[in-house]
C-alpha cells in the first residue's frame, strides 16, 4: 500500500500549485504525476511516487549511503565499545 | 531501474548478512511495521539468512488488512446504491466484509471501479455529473496527503458529487499500543520509510525515549532491510537508544512540508478501530468540519453500523507480532488467497498471504529461498 516507485521527471505542466503535474519516466514508461507536493522539483529529478502522487524528491547524493555504510562497516573489525 | 536494481544486489546482501552475524551476540527480537517490508522479507527470505538469534515479527502495517469489517459492510452498501461510481485501489476489492466482498457485490451489478490514484475517481465526479462517485480512502500516512488533496481538488472545482469514505490510519499510535501492552517482546523497531517520507520522524523520537526502544526509518529494497536491522542490532548490542534513518534518500527529520500541509487542511485526527486490534485512541484520520458535505458515512447515513469479527481467524494476534500464519489452524487449509477468511490474507502485503505465497504453502515454514 505504502509502495512508491522511483521516477525520473521529463516535463512539468501547470502553475496552479495544487494542480501542478509533470510527465515521469519509469524506465521508460512513462506517466502523468501530480508535483504539487514537491514544489522545488525541476526537470530531471527523480521523484518518488505513490498514488499519482510525487511524495518526495530522491536526494541523489544520500543514495549512496548505503554502499558507504557497508564499506564502513566491512572495514571494522567489530563493534566499537559504548562510549 | 534506478533507484532500485543497485539496492537488489546479491553480493552486498551477502555481506550486510554476514556483517549482522558477526554482531549478534544473544537473541534479538525486532519488528517492522511496514506489510511491505513484511512482504520485501518474506519474498527475498532475508527472515531465513538472519543468524537464528534474530527474530522478525511483522507488524501492523497492512491499511488493507486492518480496515475494519463495518467499513468494508458500508463500502459495499454504499456501492450497491444506483446512483453509485464506487472506486478502491484494487487490493480492498477481495477484502471480506461480514457477508460478502466489494467483488460479489460488483457481481450482483454494483458499479465499482479500482483506479491508481484518486484524483482518477475526482476525473470520473467531473465526468458523470449525474452520479456520485465515492472513493475509498484508506491508507497510512504515506497515502494520506494524496487522498486529501483529491477532496481539496473537488472544493476547488465546486463538485457536489464526490465523496469519501474514509479509513485512514495512522502508524504512531499503533506502535503505542503494541509497545505499551504489558508482555511486549519487541525490542527494535524497522520504521517505514513512505510514512516517514511524508511525517518525518520526530514522533518516532518521542515514542523511542519513552520505551526506550531502538528505531530505525528503513526502505524496502532488500539492501535497506538489511541495513536497517543491521543498525538496530548495532544499537541493541552498544546498549544505545536512538532513533537512527537508513532511508535518507527518501525520508528527513521534518518530512514533507507542503504534503502535510494539504492533509491537515482536509484531515483531523479521530479513534479508529483497527481489524483485530480494536478501537485505538487518535489513530485514525477524519474529514475536517469544513470538509463534511464530502463525507461519504454522512452523505448516506452509515454512521452507526457495527460488527463482530470472524472468531475462526487469528489476524488480530498476527498484526501484533504475537502469532505467525503457521500457527493459525485454517492458514492453508480452510484459508488461502482463492477463499481468504481475513484481510492478513487478502493482501498481498499482510503476512498469511506473504506466508502462503513464498514459502511451503500448507505449513508456511518449509524454506525455499526467495523462490515460488
Ligand atoms: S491464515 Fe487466514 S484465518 Fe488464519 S489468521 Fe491468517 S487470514 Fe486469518
Amino acid at each position: 500500500m505504502c509502495l512508491a516507485v522511483p521516477g525520473k521527471i521529463l516535463d512539468i505542466a501547470g502553475q496552479d500549485p495544487v494542480m501542478k503535474t509533470g510527465r515521469v519516466s519509469f524506465s521508460g514508461t512513462v506517466k502523468e504525476v501530480n508535483l504539487a507536493f514537491v514544489p522545488e522539483a525541476v526537470v530531471g529529478n527523480y521523484v518518488l511516487v505513490h498514488a499519482g502522487f510525487a511524495i518526495n524528491i530522491i536526494d541523489e547524493e544520500e543514495a549512496a549511503k548505503v554502499f558507504e555504510y557497508l564499506r564502513e562497516i566491512d572495514d571494522q573489525e567489530s563493534l566499537p565499545e559504548n562510549s | 531501474m534506478k533507484f532500485v536494481d543497485e539496492y537488489r544486489d546479491p553480493q552486498a546482501a551477502a555481506k550486510f548478512t554476514q556483517k549482522i552475524s558477526e554482531i549478534t551476540t544473544r537473541p534479538w527480537t525486532i519488528m517492522e511495521i511496514c506489510g511491505g517490508q513484511t512482504h520485501a522479507i518474506v519474498k527475498n527470505g532475508i527472515d531465513l539468512l538472519l543468524p537464528k538469534e534474530i527474530t522478525l515479527l511483522h507488524g501492523p502495517g497492512c491499511p488493507v488488512c486492518v480496515t475494519a469489517v463495518e467499513l468494508i459492510d458500508k463500502a459495499i452498501a454504499i456501492a450497491l446504491q444506483d446512483e453509485v461510481i464506487f472506486c478502491s485501489f484494487g487490493d480492498m476489492l477481495r477484502v471480506p466484509g461480514s457477508r460478502e466482498d466489494l467483488l460479489s457485490a460488483r457481481a450482483r451489478g454494483a458499479d465499482i471501479r479500482t483506479v491508481y490514484s484518486p484524483l482518477d475517481a475526482v476525473k470520473l465526479a467531473e465526468n458523470n455529473p449525474e452520479r456520485k462517485v465515492v472513493f475509498f480512502a484508506i491508507g497510512f500516512e504515506t497515502t494520506a496527503p494524496g487522498n486529501a488533496a483529491a477532496v481539496y481538488q473537488a472544493k476547488q472545482q465546486g463538485l457536489s458529487n464526490f465523496f469519501l469514505l474514509v479509513a485512514q490510519v495512522l502508524v504512531p499510535p499503533a506502535i503505542e499500543a503494541i509497545l505499551s501492552a504489558p508482555d511486549c517482546a519487541i525490542q527494535g523497531f524497522l520504521a517505514a520509510g513512505h510514512v516517514c517520507t511524508i511525517m518525518g520522524y520526530t514522533e518516532y523520537e518521542k515514542l523511542s525515549a519513552k520505551y526506550g526502544i531502538p528505531m530505525v526509518v528503513t526502505g524496502f529494497e532488500p539492501l535497506d532491510i538489511l541495513q536497517g536491522i543491521y543498525m538496530t542490532i548495532a544499537q541493541l548490542e552498544q546498549g544505545r537508544v536512538t532513533v537512527e534513518n537508513q532511508y535518507s534518500r527518501g525520508v528527513s527529520r521534518e518530512g514533507n512540508r507542503e504534503a502535510r500541509r494539504v492533509m491537515n487542511e482536509v484531515f483531523e485526527t479521530v479513534p479508529r478501530k483497527w481489524r483485530g486490534l480494536g478501537e485505538i485512541d487518535g489513530s485514525g484520520l477524519g474529514l475536517k468540519a469544513d470538509y463534511r458535505p464530502y463525507d461519504a458515512e454522512i452523505k448516506f447515513k452509515l454512521s452507526d453500523l457495527s460488527v463482530e469479527e470472524s472468531s475462526e481467524c487469528i489476524s488480530g494476534l498476527i498484526l501484533q507480532g504475537r502469532k505467525k500464519p503457521y500457527q493459525c489452524p485454517a492458514f492453508g487449509a480452510n484459508c488461502s488467497p482463492e477463499h481468504p477468511l481475513g484481510a492478513t490474507m487478502v493482501s498481498s502485503e499482510g503476512a498469511c498471504a506473504a506466508y502462503y505465497n513464498y514459502r511451503g504453502r500448507k505449513d508456511g515454514k518449509s524454506d525455499v529461498l526467495g523462490e515460488k
